[in-house]
């Protein structure tokens, strides 16, 4: 029973965000709002971890599973990845690259400026 | 005969034993490329492809498992909130890298669609790569890409992440677990942050932030696309 109601609270928290994406005059993925949804209720301590504990480390464990099905689709594209399967590598690459070293540069450079500001204070 | 791999149960069922093989194969090598996402996707590619299924009979339990996807993003608001001491004292720098990392993410790839040529579709599909998948493929569904596509980018993304991240922290000269961190979050997400929780707690945790808001600017961003 107890995992059931954490399965009840979080689809539940599922459902409620895809009534607010309805309700919402921008496009926002109903994901996205599940995950700020679910993080100002354990914020206002309106739910706490425990309530949810066991479930949520059952799918974040387990994250990895609920992607199959979705990378399984790629069978109906064949045809369309077929005539760009080499460009898309080469961005995907030379982009993960240039995107880690961006953002290792903007933290290093934000801990200096901070650690600059905290000596002088 | 054939009505009977119309049945929730086949795809259901051959998913776990595919991701099973998978988790297998990764603790017996250790090496990142065998990653269990990648392994069952291939090898569930492989039996429908052999046996001649169609891919509409694996659907009826692949979109059971699917129906999974949204609670499962839900969750990394618990892993945010289990590091928000951590949140607290580094938001500064965690807002500027995961800002600084999603602009560049998106900007690089506008800019080698355009170099390539590749059609809005295309370009719509590759430009959230770098985040979760949920968040990837709604963006992607949002500005008129194709899911799947989005999918394997991420993953390409993910894995190459996972196997580039201890050699990219050399040679960019990163020193600072605060810095690794969310660079390898913002850069491949939770497949990178795999390998970050190997490196390090701070990177870990670092890279676990990371993932839920470079998702969030990268949802912000994108609506002004």
């Amino acid at each position: 029973m107890k995992i059931l109601c954490q399965v009840g609270i979080l689809f539940a928290v599922c459902w409620v965000s895809q009534l607010v994406e309805t309700l919402l005059p921008i496009p926002f993925p109903a994901s996205v709002l599940g995950m700020v949804l679910l993080f100002l209720l354990l914020c206002t301590k309106r739910l706490r971890v425990e309530h949810i504990r066991e479930k949520s480390d059952f799918l974040l464990a387990n994250m990895a599973f609920f992607f199959v099905p979705a990378g399984v689709s790629i069978l109906e594209y064949v045809d369309l990845l077929r005539s760009s399967v080499v460009q898309m590598v080469v961005i995907c690459t030379v982009s993960a690259v240039v995107t880690f070293a961006a953002a290792a540069y903007s933290v290093k450079l934000t801990l200096w400026l901070m650690g600059k500001a905290g000596s002088h204070a | 005969m054939r009505e009977i791999f119309f049945s929730p149960f086949f795809g259901v069922a051959l998913t776990v034993l595919a991701f099973w093989v998978g988790l297998k194969l990764q603790k017996k090598t250790g090496w990142a490329i065998c990653s269990p996402l990648l392994i069952a996707i291939v090898l569930v590619c492989g039996v429908l492809l052999a046996l001649d299924i169609p891919y509409e009979a694996y659907d009826q339990g692949g979109s059971l498992i699917n129906l999974f996807l949204a609670p499962a993003t839900a969750c990394l608001a618990v892993s945010v909130y289990t590091k928000l001491d951590l949140l607290k004292r580094y938001w500064l720098p965690v807002l500027v890298g995961c800002t600084v990392g999603s602009l560049t993410s998106m900007g690089s790839v506008a800019l080698l669609c355009r170099l390539f040529r590749l059609d809005e579709a295309m370009t719509a599909s590759l430009l959230p790569k770098s985040v979760t998948t949920p968040i990837a493929v709604s963006i992607a569904e949002g500005h008129g890409g194709v899911p799947s596509i989005t999918v394997v980018a991420v993953l390409f993304t993910g894995i190459l992440g996972s196997i580039l991240a201890p050699l990219l922290i050399r040679l960019f000269r990163v020193r600072e677990p605060l810095a690794a961190g969310l660079a390898i979050g913002a850069s491949s997400h939770a497949m990178g942050t795999s390998k970050a929780l190997e490196l390090g707690e701070t990177e870990g945790a670092m890279s676990g932030l990371a993932i839920g808001v470079c998702g969030i600017v990268t949802v912000v961003v994108s609506l002004f696309l």
